[in-house]
């Protein structure tokens, strides 16, 4: 897990992202660089902790109660630190139908862990999500930014191995 | 082969390129609209295609561009709604990752046609990695003169960003997502005032579906009138179907609006029909708010005729037998899918979904799904359904945006076709809360 280092600071690179990021808006429109900038965060560290949020709030000219109310309304920002693979699973409908809810029983089963939890080992965390706009290639589940579709029990052996390497 | 417009090349390798999408005949109507028609034009055009906004509510997107208010020396603004989270829609996330230059052509004709000259796509950030192509696309057409300072040396100037989203459903109600999109909670405003008088920035605003946008550059073109030749009746032009369930073959298809339901669940050429050994339970057409249909009002209206997959024939008979297109989320359910469970399901989501700021949505769907979880877990009373459908009516029509209506009809139409399925989960308790137990009363009967 990745601890935030104090005085919190972005790389070189993403502070430049984030400089081009802000550049976007309108003159005095930069607040609207917050959810952007939120996730170039969150690729940094992993998660959003309220250290990483002030520092935000210095760079936006925005005061950090504004950062705190977007971060905590959205689901993708993680607000505690989580494993280095969050396993974001898909619990609707339409992927249900497609036998998401045994795949999801296989795979909490096979992690030992629970939704919000994470593996001892800290390499996964798992996460029920809604509907990811792929119910055709259901079940489905999300790490960071890539999808794994048409899941089954074997494809869920195969991915969780790989990642374990 | 029905007519594609959106599909045409979607195949073609490296489309996601923009010298193969040039190649393919990609960027003339920016061409054609910025040397040889004026903004009005393009509107007119819009107009005369007759497209109703593909994104859910099927709004005439001419007459919406015909709203902006355009007043001296304030920018206007067109935003995309990228946000796709509906359950059962992913056809925008298709449409985006294999021809994006499709979206990024059709958003430089509508902000010439609209005088924008900064326009945002605002794309659900679970989709990073289309962000990403989007991005790379937008490069691209700016290397090859079609955006960016004095296009094509005509003197108009268009900025294109991508916007992520954080993860909200609910940001996908257009005022929702002009507050997200100013870097606020996803909360959707009071209207009046409309965007098209104050959105972005305060700022006249068009909010437009990534397919209605994607279509402008055929109807530009071809023309508007060509445009409407296709479909039926005022359901013009095709649209994009996510087909999901229990069908042989699921994905994203283009149809011409008004083919019957029965040839698009089917035939060969869409779903390829129910899934082997198995029949038709019942059918979601146009996403999960919309209301849901037992097997004999699905390729049938109740008046016998055939169902047809447009605005109108989907809406026949009302909600009591109807239903509506929606954003063409077309989810399958054989008999095995227990209506219960599913309705459950998805008064969960919106209730996860609620932003929470009108008492009906918030308390109305959190105490739905409370009910549907004690039916379905073997906890319900009778007097359980009479309560859903009470709930159901005091949020629908008393909310700020329609969530709560989308919250409130799968609810009541599952109880209106299903109700037998509720009594027997209440009456058979242990056997209805069995691990893939499902009500088989009406197929036996
Ligand atoms: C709760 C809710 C969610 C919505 N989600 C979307 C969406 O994901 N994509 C979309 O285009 N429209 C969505 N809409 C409809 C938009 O408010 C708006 O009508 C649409 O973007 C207008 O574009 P169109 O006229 O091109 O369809 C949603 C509406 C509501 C009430
Ligand atoms: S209806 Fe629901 S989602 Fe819409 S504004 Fe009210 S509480 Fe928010
Ligand atoms: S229901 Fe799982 S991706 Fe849509």
């Amino acid at each position: 897990m990745t601890e935030t280092p104090n005085p919190v600071a972005f790389t070189p690179e993403r502070l430049a992202k984030v400089k081009e990021i802000i550049a976007r808006y309108p003159e005095g429109r930069q607040k609207s660089a917050l959810l952007p900038v939120l996730h170039v965060a969150q690729e940094q560290w992993g998660w959003v902790s309220s250290e990483v949020m002030d520092h935000v709030a210095e760079l936006l000219s925005i005061e950090p109660v504004e950062v705190y109310e977007v971060a905590t309304f959205y689901t993708m920002y993680h607000l505690d630190a989580v494993g280095k693979h969050v396993i974001e699973y898909c619990r609707t409908g339409p992927c249900c139908l497609m036998g998401g809810e045994e795949i999801y029983d296989y795979l909490k089963q096979k992690l030992g862990i629970q939704a919000g939890q994470t593996t001892p080992d800290g390499l996964f965390t798992l996460k029920e999500v809604e509907c990811l706009a792929a119910c055709g290639w259901g079940p489905v589940f999300q790490i960071r930014e890539k999808f794994y579709m048409n899941l089954t029990r074997e494809r869920v052996d195969e991915i969780i191995e790989e990642l374990s390497k | 082969m029905a007519k594609k417009i959106l599909t045409e090349h979607i195949n073609v390798p490296g489309i996601e390129t923009f010298e193969v999408y040039r190649k393919q005949g990609g960027y003339t109507a920016v061409e054609k609209a910025i040397k040889t028609m004026t903004p009005e034009e393009v509107v007119e055009e819009a107009k005369k295609s007759g497209i109703r906004g593909r994104g859910g509510a099927g709004f005439p997107m001419g007459m919406k561009w015909g709203f902006l208010a355009k007043p001296e020396g304030v920018p206007r603004y067109l935003v995309c709604n990228a946000d796709e989270s509906e359950p059962g829609t992913f056809k925008d996330h298709h449409l985006m990752k294999c021809i994006p230059h499709l979206l990024i052509e059709g958003m430089i004709v509508s902000s010439f046609a609209l005088g924008a000259n900064k326009s945002f796509i605002y794309v659900r950030g679970e989709l990073m990695y289309v962000i990403r192509i989007l991005e790379k696309a937008i490069e691209e057409a700016k290397a090859n003169g079609f955006l960016g300072k004095n296009i094509l040396g005509s003197g108009y100037d268009l900025e294109l960003v991508v916007q992520p989203g954080g993860g909200a459903y609910i940001c996908g109600e257009e005022t929702a997502l002009l507050e997200s999109l100013e870097g606020k909670r996803g909360n959707p405003r009071n209207k009046p005032p409309f965007p098209a008088v104050k959105g972005l920035y305060q700022s006249p605003t068009v909010v437009n579906n990534v397919e209605s946008i994607s279509n402008m550059p055929w109807v530009i073109n071809n023309g508007g009138d060509a445009y409407a030749a296709i479909g039926i009746g005022r359901s013009t032009g095709t649209k994009l179907i996510s087909a999901s369930g229990h069908i042989q073959k699921p994905g994203v298809y283009e149809i011409e609006l008004g083919v019957s339901v029965d040839e698009f669940l089917n035939s060969d050429e869409y779903c390829g029909g129910i899934r082997k050994g198995h029949h038709l339970k019942a059918l979601v057409a146009g996403g999960s708010s919309v209301p849901i249909l037992p097997a004999h009002l699905i390729t049938k209206t109740a008046a016998g005729e055939d169902r047809l997959m447009s605005y109108e024939s989907l809406s026949d008979g009302g909600f009591a037998t109807g239903t509506m297109l929606g954003s063409g989320g077309f989810i399958v359910f054989d008999e095995t899918a227990c209506i219960v469970r599913n309705t459950w399901n998805f008064s969960r989501f919106y209730h996860h979904e609620s932003c929470g700021q009108c008492s009906p949505c918030r308390e109305g769907t959190g105490w739905m799904e409370k009910v549907l979880h004690r039916i379905e877990h073997g906890h319900g009373s009778m007097h359980d359904i009479d309560l859903l459908v009470d709930v159901a009516k005091k949020i629908e029509g008393n909310t700020i945006c329609p969530l709560g209506d989308a919250a409130a009809w799968p609810v009541a139409s599952a109880i209106r076709h299903f109700r037998d399925e509720f009594e027997w989960h209440i009456t058979n308790p242990h056997e209805a809360s069995q691990p893939g137990a499902v009500f088989m009363g009406a197929v036996l009967a």
